[in-house]
């Protein structure tokens, strides 16, 4: 594909300690909130260190150590069955950032209920073709014509594979 | 018949299940009991109604023909034929033989996934769309034989469907570029160009048109869109049956505020409920309004909203043509069929 990497030099972030939220442990005794979703839990499959983390396509790091992701870049409305993710791609000309969006994607696809809608969009103001990026990200039909793509799915397939330390 | 002063429900009739992935799109036939409908699972499925129990039944599958997603499918207007059109870049044509149906032509020329498939009236031509952004014409030969008679360049991205209008060889494309074209050979010679692009300076859509149908005169169209809305357009189409030339399409008013996803599908009964269907997991009905106001013209109301009609999002929305009941097929992304009927509540 490309010979040259995108981004040569990424800053690297320490990954966070996170502690657990007492409110999220007591949610499985709590019989009412077994199925209510909330932002730090979708951070979590996205992002937590006991569930695989998403890989940048180009570097041994996680989108969390690239701050591609943080836990500000979940919004999630249980009741709504809705959660959008924001991302911001290390370059503004990153043409990685349809395969970071599609990997956002599949990730939260296989791993939320199917009453879930998820909106994944490029964060505004860090990339240069910023709306053309957000539309082919959300349209249904690209995605799923996409993933038949059995070279995409293999680029995919790599970025959320489990990264042994 | 003033729907808005009865008390109207959409009544589940029946689900069908089989399909093994999304269903994209369902298709009644035009002359029998008959429903076909595609799917992710690289098939099709024909369903048929019992006419003893007056239930549906999956009778057979299309299957080992497409090798990707089966997106949509069109019956001919004589019934026989069913045009499935598919990711894997082919458009296939089946033949219904009684007690299976049998691929009798393949045709290929697309660069990639091809989206949408329609025939003309006559059932003379088809026509094909795809994200190539090119939108083909095929001619019907004799003895199985399909001939490419136009391949039309406009769209500047992919074009997501394609549809002949139901009176006039005039076709009808819409696309992620946000425009709908019309495609019209004022010759009658086969060379199809395009007469007019409804974009964002006509009041047309910003974003992706997904779906267009007409009325059953031909003189009103409905367009769907991931902008939320639903556009309905005229035209003064007796100018063209008079051979006036080209009458242009205009804008007639906007349905917004019904839906907070994504509009896939639209279709308009011939008794005039235009029916919608989204990624809210809902179906909209709506009916043109009585009150017409002489200054904005005419304006349409929502009938009811079905709220969950599915579990996912919804692809397909389809009215039967059958005159006696008021049947409405959907197809999801929770990979059921289901058929409704609409009815007056006592």
């Amino acid at each position: 594909m490309v010979s040259g990497l995108i981004n040569e030099n990424p800053i690297v972030y320490e990954r966070k300690e996170r502690v657990r939220d007492v409110r999220t442990d007591s949610s499985n005794t709590n019989e009412l909130s077994v199925d209510a979703i909330d932002q730090l839990e979708v951070f979590d499959i996205l992002i937590a260190h006991h569930i695989r983390d998403i890989k940048d396509p180009e570097h041994p790091y996680s989108l969390e150590q690239l701050k591609v992701l943080t836990e500000d870049s979940v919004e999630v409305d249980d009741t709504k069955s809705h959660v959008r993710v924001t991302f911001t791609p290390t370059v503004e000309h990153c043409s990685m950032a349809t395969i970071i969006g599609l990997c956002v994607r599949v990730k939260l696809m296989r791993s939320l209920p199917p009453r879930y809608k998820i909106d994944i969009r490029v964060a505004p103001g860090t990339h240069a073709t910023e709306a053309a990026v957000n539309k082919q990200l959300n349209d249904k039909e690209r995605v799923a014509a996409a993933l038949e793509n059995p070279n995409l799915v293999e680029m995919v397939d790599e970025c959320l594979s489990p990264s042994f330390e | 018949m003033d729907l808005m002063e009865k008390n109207m429900e959409l009544i589940e009739v029946q689900k069908l299940e089989g399909h093994t992935d999304r269903v994209w799109n369902a298709a009644w036939n035009p002359v029998s009991p008959i429903l076909a409908s595609c799917s992710g699972d690289n098939t099709v499925r024909i369903w048929e109604q019992s006419s003893l129990s007056r239930s549906w039944s999956c009778k057979t599958v299309l299957e080992e023909t497409h090798t990707r997603t089966v997106r949509s499918c069109s019956w001919s207007p004589s019934g026989k034929l069913l045009a499935t059109a598919s990711f894997d870049g082919t458009t296939a044509i089946w033949e219904d033989l009684g007690d299976e149906f049998e691929c009798i032509s393949t045709l290929e020329g697309h660069e990639n996934e091809v989206k949408s498939v329609s025939w003309n009236a006559s059932g003379s031509y088809l026509a094909t769309c795809s994200r190539d952004k090119s939108v083909w014409i095929w001619e019907v030969l004799g003895g199985n034989e399909y001939d490419c008679a136009s391949v039309l360049n406009g769209h500047t991205q992919d074009v997501k469907m394609v549809l002949w209008h139901p009176t006039m060889d005039v076709l009808f494309s819409c696309s992620y570029d946000n425009t709908i074209k019309v495609w019209w050979s004022e010759d009658d010679d086969g060379d199809y160009q395009c007469v007019q692009t409804l974009d964002e300076s006509t009041n047309g859509h910003s974003s992706t048109v997904w779906a267009i149908s007409f009325n059953a005169a031909g003189d009103k169209m409905v367009t769907c869109s991931d902008d939320l809305t639903l556009k309905i357009w005229r035209a003064d189409i007796s100018m063209m049956h008079s051979g006036e030339g080209y009458a242009p399409w205009t804008h007639v008013c906007t349905l917004s505020g019904y839906h907070d996803r994504t509009i896939f599908s639209t279709h308009w009964s011939s008794d005039d409920i235009i029916a919608s269907g989204a990624g809210d997991d809902a179906i909209g009905l709506f009916v043109e309004s009585k009150q017409h106001d002489s200054v904005n013209g005419p304006s349409f109301n929502l009938l009811l909203k079905k709220e969950k009609a599915h579990e996912m999002d919804i692809n397909s929305v389809q009215w039967s043509p059958s005159k006696e009941n008021m049947l409405l097929a959907s197809a999801s992304d929770d990979g059921m069929v289901k058929i409704w009927q609409l009815e007056t509540i006592p």
